[in-house]
């Protein structure tokens, strides 16, 4: 994997985590989880030139999600016939937004009618988008998607340990601050006492002395205390202002000891990860915009509604069976030269399909992760009007993990929307899934009210995807090993006959949106080679 | 970190209009699974997919039926499934022990019209870890 955390050494991931457990106890683990394997830069170098003549060549693309739709739109420039069978009754797939008045029947049953005021929205999957993943960048532009930027990293969003500070949130730019300059000051002591003369020269040492002062806001003595060098870091007790009474007051610095008891700076890794730097993006309106962006391009060739029950092949085509999704009555059949089959491993495993048997067991090797988002709609912005928060991500221990602020119609006054939980793997995940809906909507603010004790008295309703009964994925996304990986990934990318897989599982950005495109504009790459040879 | 287990208090699931839904069922504190028995394994992690009827479930895909299932007369066949996964399912019982797994096995293979008296023991469940 490309993590760089767990790669060249002989221990397994599964081990690095168990041992993780150990140290640093179950919440480090989780986090550390969440984190392996999600860490990868883009390789895109632009757009595809699918060049040569194809010969009214023939292509079935399975699944209209973002790998299966910029399939259908490459190859159709291409020059292939192509049509393409989608299971829902729209495009995008796990690109998805839910707005007020939409209605959603999980696995089991369990309808949900939106309830958000017009303009609002909740993205149940993808949500945010790094500034390097280059190929969903590109189509956006080429497909005219506005996009804005998505707040990641607000300092005065929150970081709560339930069992740390009395259960009092503490403000990100706090510990960061607080964090920082203690290290600093210890290693500004252990520099200037000598204790690192064989690490640092001479002549780097005073050098190394100032930016300490400088980085981790210091006094003339190297000490990170309370005054108004810190307080410009941490915040003041009571900020500059203007007219009488307008000096600055300096704040008290949060103990070295506290924070590392209580475990918050455990959350500073994550902003500091490349797929979390800023700057980060979310199309305005909603994730959505991008799939119907694809589906206004490749729509026509769409049929939705169509089931597949059975993928075959032999050396003159491919023969995929399909009932309709809604009436699943009469078989019927979609012929092509090739497949490009983009549907997830959890329900591909399920289907009958002819590949050789490496590529069958690649196909059954796959888990799905567990993953649960819930989105609260309130009377009004309290976040930004009480607590001066806009944008962000809050973390916290309780199980719904995150609050997330939205990004977009700031300052405004009037409703928001939050994402209210995401949960991410780990037990909370499966009893969150294992819920009523509805029930995942009252436990996500009965959390929250622990953060934010607005909750109660501002929340007006909800909606909830558990995304193992979500009908089109039975999961989250993909779930590789660093064992899985060496045993199988190559065996799933191969083209088997006439059918090449493509999708977030075939590639190494597992879960992101640019996995699918990378991996589909490969397959279809190496597809169109054979195509062009044969 | 404090072994904290989550409990909801009633009065704040009350300000839900849905709460007549809610319950109060603790939640696993960690990355692992607390529940100990049977019932509450199945209500907090099985039923996610299997559903609360052990029916399963069927979308693009399905989720398979424990109701009835001749699958769960070896009792060592759904320990293993639970321990290691099976194609897209998780293999969800590595965030259990093995008195878990022995326990969420037992309740299957004992409940939704399943009658397997054989109690699949801990020492089973450790040897289908792989």
């Amino acid at each position: 994997m490309r993590d760089g955390k767990a790669s060249g050494r002989a221990m397994r991931r599964r081990d690095l985590l168990a041992l993780i457990g150990t140290v640093a106890g179950s919440a480090a683990m989780y986090r550390a989880m969440t984190s392996l394997g999600f860490a990868a830069e883009s390789p895109y170098r632009g757009p595809i030139a699918l060049s040569g003549d194809v010969r009214g060549a023939s292509v079935l693309v399975l699944g209209a999600g973002l790998a299966g739709m910029t399939a259908a739109l490459e190859l159709r420039k291409a020059g292939y016939k192509v049509q393409v069978l989608e299971f829902n009754s729209r495009a995008g797939g796990r690109n998805w937004t839910l707005r007020g008045g939409d209605t959603y029947t999980e696995l089991g049953g369990f309808a949900q009618t939106c309830a958000f005021e017009d303009g609002q929205y909740f993205n149940p999957g993808p949500w945010r988008i790094p500034y390097h993943h280059r190929a969903l960048l590109d189509y956006c532009k080429r497909l005219n998607v506005t996009l804005e930027p998505f707040v990641e990293l607000n300092y005065n969003a929150l970081l709560h340990a339930s069992g740390a500070f009395g259960g009092r949130p503490q403000r990100i730019r706090e510990i960061k601050a607080d964090f920082q300059g203690h290290v600093t000051e210890l290693l500004a002591k252990a520099t200037a006492q000598g204790k690192l003369d064989e690490a640092v020269s001479a002549g780097d040492k005073e050098m190394l002395l100032q930016a300490l002062k400088s980085w981790g806001a210091l006094d003339k003595d190297y000490a990170y205390k309370k005054n108004l060098i810190s307080s410009h870091f941490r915040g003041y007790a009571s900020g500059p202002g203007g007219g009488l009474n307008a000096a600055p007051v300096p704040s008290e610095p949060i103990g070295l000891r506290d924070i590392l008891k209580s475990e918050l700076w455990d959350y500073l890794h994550s902003f500091a990860q490349l797929e979390f730097q800023t700057t980060m993006f979310q199309p305005a309106g909603g994730m959505d915009m991008i799939g119907k962006a694809f589906a206004r391009e490749v729509g026509d060739l769409i049929r939705y509604d169509a089931k597949v029950i059975r993928i075959a092949q032999n050396d003159s085509g491919v023969t995929v069976t399909y009932v309709d999704a809604k009436v699943p009555a009469t078989p019927q059949t979609a012929k092509a030269d090739w497949c490009v089959c983009t549907i997830p491993l959890s329900i591909l495993s399920q289907i009958p399909i002819d590949t050789g048997a490496r590529m069958k067991a690649a196909i059954d090797a796959v888990p799905y992760a567990s993953a649960v988002k819930i989105g609260l709609q309130f009377k009004r912005r309290f976040w930004e009007e009480d607590e001066a928060i806009y944008g962000g991500i809050s973390y916290t221990d309780l199980p719904i993990r995150q609050i997330a602020y939205p990004s977009t119609g700031l300052n405004r006054g009037g409703r928001g929307v939050l994402l209210g939980a995401y949960i991410f793997e780990g037990s909370n995940a499966y009893e969150f899934a294992s819920m009523p809906p509805a029930e995942r909507v009252a436990r996500a603010v009965a959390f929250g009210a622990q953060i934010h004790p607005q909750y109660p008295a501002e929340f007006e309703n909800g909606v909830a995807v558990a995304w193992q009964r979500v009908p089109f994925t039975l999961g989250c996304a993909g779930y590789w090993t660093e064992k899985t990986r060496a045993e199988h990934y190559v065996d799933l990318c191969q083209i088997d006959g006439r059918i090449v897989l493509a999708g977030e599982h075939a590639s190494y950005i597992p879960a992101w949106q640019e996995g699918a495109i990378l991996s589909s504009l490969d397959a279809i790459t190496r597809l169109h080679q054979r195509v062009i040879k044969t | 970190m404090p072994r904290l287990t989550y409990i909801v208090a009633a009065a704040l699931l009350a300000l839900s209009a849905s709460s007549a839904l809610a319950e109060n069922a603790p939640l696993s504190a960690g990355f692992r699974f607390t529940e100990e028995t049977g019932a509450d394994l199945y209500a907090g992690v099985c039923q996610a997919c299997h559903m609360p009827d052990g029916k399963g479930a069927v979308g693009a895909g399905a989720y398979p039926a424990l109701a009835g299932d001749t699958n769960l007369a070896a009792g060592r066949y759904p320990a293993f499934v639970v321990v290691n996964g099976q194609r897209g399912m998780p293999p969800v019982g590595y965030f259990m022990n093995d008195a878990q797994v022995a326990a969420v096995v037992n309740y299957v293979r004992t409940h939704f019209g399943n009658n397997y008296p054989d109690a699949v023991t801990p020492e089973d469940v450790k040897v289908v870890r792989r």
